[in-house]
């Protein structure tokens, strides 16, 4: 179709029909193609960015997964000397403890990604669902989650980050033989907590815009709930917006948890991360050592090549045409 | 006039594109247009008017392209000529109405300034000139208070007075040719004849040559000197207007002509001790502080159509709001076959909230884009009626059938995946699928093509004959309430004027209100406008109800 406005008495209609019953050779030409045609061939019209992204974010998740297999020794084997030269043996070197950099990079890939995906998740269900929640009651219900919000995002990220964490940790600290995974658990929910109010704001923004629609009328005066009315009516509506910000937010989680690593209160050692691996080598680059740049140059790939994806979509979701 | 040929269109060919192909939106048209003449485009939605319309300023939409033919517009022809040589013309010589005239105008801006960027964009004239220039204008189309009118915002003015002004904007260079899309589609039929009136006298005293582009035959029967007919991007028919109306050669265009013969069957009066489906007691209702209904009463009978007409802003749309309970009312009470109901529809039961139905004027936004038709119209059967699995299913294809829209065609596929028409149906079966005892239907046929409305019209009718549905019909179009209605409510500034059985309604003595409504109806004469004009001037009536 070739209008975009939304008035009705304007929109170029490919198709008239006088008797319904007859409209069917005039109906659009979508109906016939399955859904599947539809996805290859927006796989096929993906401009290069998009395929370098997808490729590339492809061979991380398959080096996370495989870490075990691929990684030539253990994560948190102390293999040799201290800050050796790349060598036959040790293919990017060791680290300021002797651990060899390339098995470190690999288990990095798993832990780094899958605790930012994890808390990714959990902010965009906890966020999601308060703001679709706020969208559709609106009133006090709204007012006080909007204002909540407001006050965690006047609070700029990283120090709130650091403050939590640091009396999680503390907290974490004094307890009688503590599981190294509750200092993973208390990150991954605080970074979840403070993501997810960009995450509300988004939804709700999108929900907004949904839910003065007529069908969401049409549902509550069915007598719908509250649930069905988010479930069925808004959230099917509101997901192409929602799974871009995915992306995007992925990345800046990702950064953060790099950057929370590297000032030590992230990804506690001995796990290998690439933010506390850059900040442990970081005395080599003043020999002009390149070592500590391969954890930062992992990083940086996997945010550009996210965002190349998520470009993408965006520009498919908003129904451009060049 | 003479036989100057101002724009010599010939054989345009213009693509659309969709997905990765190119589909032709107009098939190759002739079109010639003298100085000072005015020609009426006509057809459906999607017959390519305003397509073309465009294409006279050798613009097309984004995602179209002009594959074919020329366009010459005074001897240069535009689909060839660089972009700078057409902007040069455009706003110049070529001016360009839109249909919405408050989408069209920038908020953030006052109506002079707006007025004077085109002419001091081509150095025709100052700021100054131009802004003399504009109330002069203001004052010739009839705005009210030409001098002030200019300083304000767009939203401080009505939609006619904005249309209005948007045409004094098109004027402002003194144009050769000025393009109106469907220049009153969004108006009431009051404000109409206003703006009508001050385009044709625009036209009249400049001698600029204008294409009117527009789905109303009777408006069109008004301004056009000529008409050409289009369907599916090719011209069916081209003639003067005069002739084109009393004697049209093609069967489309006869068909066009005949749909608003539809009327509905005559229903037998409600026996005297019959208790109305619905009631309205003395209703007031209010937006916050804003009071919108004072004391609105009116009954519904079972099997039987009421038609609540009024201008925007009349409380037509309120009073639905009340019935559905959207809106509590301040007073008053609505009884459901002689029982009171809660007036908040949160504390209506299942029953209460399944015996009134809805259905909307966007069947666009009434519909889940999400959802397929199949889950649209099975949702209230299983939430009402509690069926599910094959039994849902059966009633779905029951459904489709009844509103004649095959159900293997249908079932499976999502709303973006059908016309205007079909759509609006969907939302008529979304209704029935309730099993309710009556029916809101909420301006139903003015987003539709006349012969597509005829249909839903035609449809609504049979499906009360069978089902003995009472409708509550709003509009503001007098035709509709003239195929379909058994009593007429007219409402204005929140208030009932006049009701009754429609066979009075539409006989004098009237009240003023209705009157004003009643000759406000364009009707396919030509000569109808200019004699309006004449016999309210002799009697000294305004031409509208906003303030002139």
């Amino acid at each position: 179709m070739t209008d975009t406005t939304n008035d009705p008495t304007t929109v170029i209609d490919p198709i008239a029909d006088p008797s319904a019953m007859s409209a069917d050779a005039a109906a659009p030409r979508v109906a016939q193609e399955s859904a599947w045609i539809r996805i290859s061939r927006a796989f096929r019209n993906a401009p290069l960015t998009a395929w370098f992204g997808m490729i590339t974010i492809a061979i991380y998740i398959f080096v996370a997964v495989f870490a075990p297999i691929l990684a030539p020794f253990g994560e948190r084997e102390i293999v040799g000397a201290q800050f050796e030269e790349p060598n036959a043996q040790y293919l990017l070197g060791t680290d300021n403890l002797g651990r060899d950099m390339l098995s470190r990079l690999i288990y990095a890939a798993r832990n780094t990604v899958g605790i930012a995906l994890l808390t990714t998740i959990i902010s965009f269900l906890l966020g999601g669902f308060l703001g679709m929640l706020a969208a559709t009651l609106s009133g006090w219900v709204d007012q006080i989650l909007s204002r909540i919000v407001d006050v965690l995002m006047s609070i700029p990220s990283l120090i709130f980050a650091l403050l939590a964490l640091t009396v999680a940790n503390t907290w974490i600290g004094r307890m009688d033989n503590p599981s190294p995974w509750l200092y993973t658990a208390a990150l991954i929910i605080i970074m979840a907590v403070l993501d997810s109010t960009r995450v509300f704001r988004l939804t709700r923004a999108v929900a907004m815009n949904i839910v003065v629609m007529d069908y969401v009328e049409a549902a509550r005066l069915r007598g719908e709930g509250l649930l069905y009315i988010v479930r069925k009516e808004i959230l099917p509506n509101a997901t192409a917006p929602l799974i871009a910000e995915f992306g995007l937010r992925f990345c800046f989680v990702f950064l953060l948890i790099s950057a929370l690593s590297f000032l030590g209160l992230g990804v506690q050692p001995p796990t290998a991360d690439w933010g506390s691996m850059v900040r442990d080598n970081a005395t080599l680059i003043s020999f002009g050592v390149a070592v500590p740049l391969y954890p930062a140059g992992a990083i940086a790939l996997l945010t550009v090549a996210v965002n190349f994806v998520v470009d993408w979509m965006l520009h498919r979701s908003s129904g451009l045409k060049d | 006039m003479s036989d100057d040929i101002l724009l010599k269109m010939r054989g345009v060919k213009i693509d659309g594109k969709t997905g990765d192909d190119w589909l032709p939106i107009i098939k190759g048209i002739d079109l010639d247009l003298r100085r000072g003449e005015v020609l009426g485009l006509i057809g459906e939605s999607g017959a390519g008017k305003s397509t073309m319309g465009l294409a006279a300023m050798g613009y097309v939409r984004g995602g179209c392209r002009i594959s074919g033919g020329s366009v010459e517009f005074d001897g240069i022809d535009l689909a060839k000529a660089s972009e700078s040589k057409r902007r040069a013309l455009r706003g110049k010589r070529i001016a360009y109405v839109a249909q919405s005239a408050a989408a069209s105008f920038n908020p953030a801006h006052r109506l002079i300034d707006q007025y004077s960027e085109a002419p001091v964009q081509h150095s025709v004239m100052d700021k100054n000139a131009a802004q003399e220039d504009a109330v002069d204008l203001y004052r010739r189309l009839q705005l009210p208070n030409p001098d002030e009118i200019g300083f304000r915002y767009p939203h401080q003015v009505s939609g006619g007075q904005l249309q209005r002004a948007m045409t004094a904007m098109a004027m402002s260079c003194r144009p050769d040719l000025i393009i109106f899309d469907e220049p009153t589609t969004a108006l009431d039929v009051t404000t109409q004849i206003e703006v009508l009136a001050a385009i044709r006298s625009a036209v009249e005293q400049f001698g600029t040559a204008a294409i009117y582009i527009t789905h109303d035959l009777a408006v069109v029967a008004q301004m056009a000197d000529r008409i050409m007919v289009l369907r599916y991007g090719d011209l069916v028919e081209e003639a003067e207007t005069r002739t084109m109306l009393s004697a049209p050669t093609e069967d489309y265009t006869k068909s066009l002509w005949a749909v608003r013969s539809f009327k509905a069957s005559a229903k037998p009066l409600p026996a005297a001790d019959a208790v109305p489906v619905v009631s309205l007691r003395n209703i007031d209702a209010a937006y916050g502080p804003v009071p919108v209904l004072h004391g609105v009463s009116f009954d519904i009978y079972k099997g039987r159509t009421v038609a609540v007409v009024g201008e925007s802003g009349s409380g037509k749309s309120t009073a639905a709001r009340v019935i559905t309970g959207l809106l509590p009312p301040s007073a008053g009470e609505v009884l459901f076959n002689g029982k009171a109901l809660p007036p908040n529809f949160k504390r209506r039961s299942k029953d209460q909230l399944r015996q009134a139905q809805m259905i909307y004027q966007m069947a666009d936004t009434a519909l889940n884009p999400k959802q397929r038709i199949r889950d649209i119209i099975g949702r209230p059967v299983e939430f009402y009626l509690g069926l599910k699995g094959r039994a849902r299913e059966e009633r779905v294809r029951e459904l489709l059938a009844l509103i004649e829209m095959e159900p293997d065609t249908f079932a499976h596929r999502f709303p973006g995946e059908l016309s205007g028409g079909q759509k609006q149906r969907i939302g008529i079966a979304r209704a029935l699928a309730a099993d309710p005892e009556f029916i809101i239907c909420d301006e139903v046929t003015s987003a539709l093509d006349q012969l597509v409305a005829e249909g839903i019209l035609r449809l609504l009718d049979r499906l009360q004959g069978e089902l003995g549905l009472a409708y509550m019909f709003i509009t503001h179009d007098l035709a509709t309430v003239r195929a379909i209605a058994d009593e007429v409510v007219v409402m204005q500034h929140g208030k009932v004027v006049e009701q009754g059985p429609k066979v009075e309604m539409f006989q004098p003595p009237h009240h003023d209100y209705t009157d004003l409504l009643l000759s406000s109806v364009p009707e396919m004469d030509p000569d109808w406008l200019t004699n309006l004009l004449d016999e309210r001037a002799r009697e000294g009536k305004p031409l509208s109800t906003e303030g002139v």
